[in-house]
């Protein structure tokens, strides 16, 4: 700063596991100007840009930003707030289901701004981008440079004195590019003080920038102002300088795209007609009527911004997508989506790399060879060419993800061309592709299209490429603008260049005036009085409450969430409360009597009376009770032997043979305690009967209660524990989610480089989910009362207060396992199994804890749901109070700070 | 080669082959595909393998609801040669040493779990019986235990009248009952719970990793966009559709077999009553059906994330209302009715439980054999008809 440059950066080096993002960089940037860092995808501009914003931690080197070490988390803390940094992709740090207004909102929040001045910032913000007409629609909902015009409303709620923006353009139509890049500069012009880093893969834009760094494979090739880089290289385009600077080993492989003039087609019948194509996704029209008639042999080109349709028509012609209207033609032949025959004509190119990334280059070569049926003598010969011609050669036992992107776009052209279709359609074939690759891969497509008179219907945001088409077609929301050859088009509109075209287009079909264009402020204008700078507050409630909110509002608008925060405790327990019971009831079983007295029959009938069996036709022979035993109909089998009464009336002690099923031991084991008592029953009463004098058993009484549960219902038992189980089950998925889908959306990114700090992050964070598992609680214990007719029979208030801490400890549980796992996917099942194992093993939900021991008891204690379960349990079923359980109480308490704690120092505010 | 003469040879080759044989023939090769795609990951793999090894052990060996371990207490107020003898006959493994306290703790261990079982001796209580008067003794049993407190109450009381009757033998007045009951059980003769648990942990874990594994492949090619690509091919949906349940199903059933020899036969020492060919092909029935439950979960989650949400319900349920945890008889009717018709798990779970234990034949299994074919044509039905529908977001 003091020196004319805002950040520097010395000898820095940054890895990605193997990849090498940053290979000893050295560079300085200059203050209060509007900086570009240029390049192709993946030669580690990101990596440089995280690293100055600081949401990235230096590995190597250092990173000075307002002459401040960035390693240093003080300086951090300090001017961190005056960065604003807005992450690649297209509203990456947006929530989709919150409007406009809200995400802004959330923003100013978390900058501690308070309502009227978040409200005056907002209005400003939006009349300059002109998104004021939407303030109230979901930022999921608004097109891609929508999109990038409310991120940069989001990032500039706090005046920064950087901004740092990662491809902010990226898949952008030209309109909407040249509008953004106007706001930035009436942003600049007012506040002239603030230093811009823009990090762009177009290289036509990247010329209205001030200072430029070029980079390539993790290096800075050149850096200086624009004028300087062209005249160092004399080129005029910065397309031309940046190839002309690349090392002599890369320029080697570059040859000119020549495009030579197509032969005459010699068929009437064109490749593709479109006769009033249209496309409804409910009631949002994505192609809206359609039309246009494609030559064979022709190179056909689509331009447009993202989502204005170009896909859906193309997945149309592919047949992957039925047409709610309108008709198209391949070959004269009405394409129908079941229709192999087309298909075979057809190679098809999707917008992302969709190739098996677990499959070798071969592998994938291969299987579209067999799928497309070639014949298999000719399979290995067209594998052979395929690799020659598209230089694969040497990655052909590869994975793709290993690959760079334009040696992944080659195989996927490869892969395209494979069954020698007549026609290619390839979505976006070159988006983040460097010129080279890009030079090279359109001198195949134009091969193909002259030499083997293939029809090639391309999208693409190049202008360079679109002037190699035969005829290109402007689209905009669904409709086409214009179709024609690049100069018929140029000069029909008498504009300078394609680009200049395709602008006028599109502002005449929104309407907007284009007169109105700002230029950049001069860099040298006398620099305003800089401003005292406040240093964040160490910790703000109203950023925690910025994140609370801003979840709960997210929360309440994913209907899938929801459904499984409320329904699934509810259909949970409903299920185990009916289904997990150990009542053993209604046993069938059945008699072999071989003695059939009035003694045998008695016995049978202590059986049949008994609630616990059920009687079945009786058995006639050894064989079928094998047999009946086998089949499962029968349980239990008796067996009275023959003379049974008469030894019985001697004295004799006839011997009963009883037979279980022991498939299902604690079933076994259960009846065989059934049976022990029975037939000490009816020895009883036999002797009782035939009074020849005292049993042992007849003297002695034993008294047995069952406490807590007279009727002895698993039901009693099972509910508390279910609501045990389920309070841990669900709020830990739900909050391991809520940290883990930030990382997968990209909007972590707005923890990394805001001033919230970890613990209000986590601790907002975790309130709306504490607040839905107090909900469903207060529904499983209304099930319970109601449904399943378990009271509470101890103190409400002890089981409300011991749910809290529970809740609190079970939800931080999830937050922390959420700082280790990536993915929403592996949250989900890691949390599951992590808290199934001991909640259901361990905490006495099926064993008594007091039964435990060594291991199993460790664990058990080690985690709070042993904790909880005689809170539960205890309340419910027998009657206890704050006296007998409030060591639980603090050891729940303890639980939940120990999470939290942990989780705090588990997570990363930078990433690695 | 022009445009025109690269379609028709591609049309000739195309009809040199009949409709039937091309479909098997995508199918074999996408069945290599997904072969090879589940190689690619390690992690599905290592949870592969643990879910068929390590896991059943523990879970066999480890928590099982065999009353053992019973924590008992004794408020011995009698002292006498009996009352010690029935204390030293409460002895391991069945249950943990007995604990001597007072008549007023009883309420506070019970209260706390520490104690499940409480036995008060009266005093007097040998005396009592020798010379011939009733005695009585209390068990209080904590009856939200639920897996012991039944089954431990009948072994104290046993215990007792053994160790009574013991005391009180050769005496005149006394005569033992009158009838032998003699309780044999059958398939499993000493009950032992790991027998049962083991073989049910190896049905959960098919269950498990069928439904993920098959659902994860479908919406990991719809997340990747590599499904579309498929699609522009000659290839129908029926047929990728079928090569990831074939391909996962031979996969887990592979695992499965191994399971059952190795970790169950071998490892645990469980005999197996009957026959593993036959078991192995109603296994593969059940993976059908459950491969194309997962299917159908895949087309109704547009994430991984929202698919995590919709099989961890999902699967518990399936799992503890199959049988394999608790008695199926248990349930209240309507509640098994309505498992027996959406879920195909109680019906293996019974088939299992007839083959591998009872020995039970085709004849005797094969209407849970058709149970089976029924609900998973019904999954598989469902699952292609969202198919095409939800790739495209319609």
């Amino acid at each position: 700063m003091s020196d004319g440059y805002i950040a520097r950066v010395e000898n820095v080096s940054h890895r990605y596991g193997k990849t090498v993002a940053l290979d000893d960089v050295s560079i300085a940037f200059p203050a209060r100007r509007m900086v570009g860092v240029i390049g192709p995808d993946g030669v580690g501009k990101s990596a440089l840009l995280a690293l100055v914003a600081g949401v990235r931690q230096i590995q190597t080197g250092v990173v000075t930003v307002f002459d401040g070490d960035m390693a240093d988390k003080a300086h951090r803390e300090k001017h961190g707030a005056r960065i604003a940094y807005m992450p690649q992709g297209l509203g990456r740090n947006l929530y989709p289901t919150l409007s406009v207004f809200e995400n802004i909102d959330f923003h100013g929040r978390l900058f501690g701004q308070g309502e009227a001045e978040r409200r005056r910032r907002i209005d400003e913000l939006l009349q300059a981008t002109g998104l004021d007409p939407f303030e109230d629609r979901p930022a999921g909902k608004l097109s891609g440079g929508m999109k990038q015009k409310l991120s940069l409303c989001c990032a500039l709620i706090h005046d920064p004195d950087l901004l740092i923006l990662d491809e902010p353009t990226t898949g952008v139509d030209p309109l909407s590019r040249g509008q953004f890049w106007d706001l930035i500069n009436t942003i600049r012009s007012r506040r002239p003080q603030m230093s811009v880093i823009v990090a762009t893969a177009y290289m036509d834009e990247a010329e209205r920038f001030d200072w430029l760094a070029a980079m390539d494979d993790g290096k800075v090739i050149a850096s200086g102002p624009v004028a300087e880089i062209l005249a160092k290289t004399g080129q005029r385009s910065l397309e031309a300088a940046f190839i002309a600077l690349l090392p002599e080993a890369k320029r080697a492989h570059h040859q000119e795209v020549v495009v030579r003039p197509r032969p005459a087609s010699d068929s009437a019948v064109p490749a593709i007609e479109a006769e009033g194509l249209t496309r409804r996704f409910g009631n949002f029209t994505a192609v809206d009527h359609v039309s246009f008639r494609i030559e064979r042999g022709e190179i056909f080109g689509f331009l447009g911004s993202n989502g204005c349709g170009k896909s859906t028509v193309m997945k149309m012609l592919t047949g992957l997508l039925p047409a709610s209207e309108g008709t198209a033609k391949l070959f004269g032949k009405p394409m129908g989506s079941n229709d192999m025959e087309t298909r075979r004509n057809v190679g098809y190119m999707s917008q992302a790399f969709s190739l098996y990334t677990e499959l070798t280059v071969r592998q994938n070569l291969e299987l579209h060879a067999k799928l497309y049926h070639l014949p298999s003598e000719e399979i290995e010969g067209r594998i052979a060419e395929l690799l020659e011609r598209y230089d694969l050669k040497d990655v052909v036992d590869a994975r793709p993800d290993s690959l760079p992107l334009g040696i992944k776009q080659r195989l996927q052209l490869a892969v395209a061309v494979l069954h020698r279709p007549a026609m290619l359609i390839l979505d976006e074939p070159t988006s983040g592709v460097d010129p080279i690759a890009r030079d090279a891969f359109w001198r195949t497509l134009i091969d193909l299209s002259r030499d083997d008179g293939v029809t090639i219907f391309l999208s693409t945001h190049f202008m360079n490429e679109a002037e190699r088409c035969d005829r290109i077609s402007l689209m905009h929301a669904g409709k086409v603008l214009a179709v024609g050859t690049p100069e018929e088009l140029v000069k029909e509109r008498g504009s300078a260049s394609l680009e200049d075209t395709f602008v006028d287009y599109l502002a005449e079909a929104a309407g907007i005036d284009r007169e109105a264009r700002t230029e950049a402020p001069d860099p040298n204008a006398a620099a305003p009085a800089p401003e005292p700078i406040r240093p964040p507050r160490r910790f703000d409630p109203k950023r925690l409450w910025a994140y609370s909110r801003r979840e709960t509002m997210e929360l309440l608008r994913d209907p899938i969430r929801l459904a499984f925060a409320f329904l699934g405790p509810l259909v949970l327990m409903i299920a185990f409360g009916f289904g997990i019971s150990f009542d053993v009831e209604n046993l069938r079983f059945s008699a072999l009597d071989h003695d059939n007295t009035p003694e045998s029959r008695q016995l049978v009938e202590a059986f049949s009376g008994s609630r616990y069996f059920e009687e079945r036709p009786p058995l006639r022979s050894s064989g079928e009770l094998d047999q009946r035993l086998r089949t499962g109909e029968l349980q239990l089998a008796i067996e009275i032997p023959p003379g049974f009464g008469r030894d019985l009336q001697s004295g004799r002690k006839p011997e009963v043979a009883v037979w279980l099923d022991g498939a299902m031991p604690f079933r076994a084991e259960t009846t065989k305690g059934y049976v022990t008592g029975l037939a000490a029953q009816y020895a009883k009463e036999w002797l009782v009967q035939n009074s020849t004098g005292t049993s042992a058993a007849s003297l002695i009484n034993i008294e047995t209660r069952f406490r807590y549960n007279q009727a002895f219902k698993s039901v009693n038992a099972m509910v508390p524990s279910v609501i045990m189980l389920m309070l841990i089950l669900i709020p830990a998925i739900m909050s391991a989610i809520a940290v883990v889908r930030e990382k997968e959306t990209g909007s972590i990114a707005n923890f990394q480089s805001t001033p919230i700090t970890k613990f209000e992050f986590l601790f907002g964070k975790q309130l709306p989910y504490i607040a839905i598992a107090m909900i469903s609680f207060v529904l499983l214990v209304l099930l319970a009362l109601f449904l399943f007719g378990v009271p509470i029979k101890g103190s409400a208030a002890l089981l409300a207060l011991g749910t809290l801490l529970y809740v609190t400890a079970t939800t931080g549980f999830g937050q922390l396992i959420s700082t280790f796992t990536k993915t929403q996917v592996s949250a989900v099942f890691a949390t599951a199994i992590l808290s199934i194992i001991p909640a259901v093993n361990f905490s006495g939900l099926l064993v008594p804890v007091a039964s435990l021991s060594g291991g199993a008891r460790l664990i058990g204690l080690g985690f709070p749901t042993a904790w909880y379960q005689p809170i539960s349990v205890g309340t419910f079923t027998k009657g206890l109070g704050f006296d007998d359980l409030s060591f639980n109480l603090v050891m729940l308490a303890g639980f939940s700070l120990l999470f939290l704690a942990l989780a705090q120092l588990l997570l990363r505010k930078q990433e690695l | 080669m022009s445009a025109e003469t690269s379609a028709t040879t591609q049309g000739r080759s195309g009809q040199r082959l009949s409709g039937l044989r091309i479909h098997l023939q995508n199918i074999v090769q996408l069945v290599i595909k997904e072969l090879r795609s589940i190689r690619a990951d390690p992690v599905m793999l290592i949870l592969l393998v643990y879910s068929f090894s390590i896991a059943v052990y523990t879970v066999a060996t480890g928590a099982s609801t065999e009353a053992k371990n019973l924590s008992v207490g004794i408020v011995d107020e009698d002292r006498s040669d009996l009352s010690r003898q029935i204390r030293n006959a409460l002895n391991p493994p069945l249950f943990k040493s007995a604990v001597p306290i007072n008549a007023g703790e009883i309420d506070e261990e019970m209260d706390h779990g520490r104690l499940v079982f409480v036995l008060e001796i009266p005093p007097s209580f040998q005396a009592d019986l020798l010379s011939g008067r009733r005695a009585s003794v209390q068990l209080n049993v904590d009856a939200t235990a639920m897996t012991q407190a039944g089954n431990g109450a009948v072994y104290i009381q046993s215990i007792i009248a053994q160790e009574v009757t013991n005391f009180l033998a050769g005496r005149e007045t006394v005569t033992s009952a009158p009838v032998n009951v003699v309780i044999r059980a059958k398939f499993n003769p000493n009950l032992d719970s790991a027998w049962f648990t083991s073989v049910m942990q190896v049905i959960n874990s098919i269950t498990l990793l069928t439904v993920i594994l098959t659902g994860a492949a479908l919406i990991r090619e719809r997340e990747q966009g590599t499904v579309e690509h498929l699609l522009v091919m000659p290839v129908v949906p029926t047929e990728i559709m079928l090569a990831k349940i074939i391909a996962n199903g031979l996969v887990i059933l592979v695992a499965a077999g191994l399971s059952l020899a190795l970790v169950v036969q071998w490892w645990l020492q469980v005999p197996i009553a009957g026959s593993l060919v036959l078991f192995l092909a109603g296994a593969g029935l059940y993976v059908f059906a459950v491969a194309a439950l997962g299917i159908m979960l895949g087309t109704l989650a547009t994430t991984m994330g929202q698919f995590g949400l919709l099989a961890i319900p999902i699967l518990v349920l399936m799992q503890l209302l199959s049988g394999s945890s608790t008695p199926m008889e248990s349930m209240p009717v309507w509640l098994q009715y309505t498992m027996q018709v959406i879920s195909p798990t109680p019906h293996f779970v019974a088939f299992a439980q007839a083959v591998l234990y009872r020995g039970a034949g085709f004849s005797v299994v094969w209407l849970q054999l058709v149970a089976l074919i029924v609900i998973g044509g019904v999954y598989f039905s469902y699952a292609l008809s969202r198919f095409r529908r939800v790739i495209f977001g319609d």
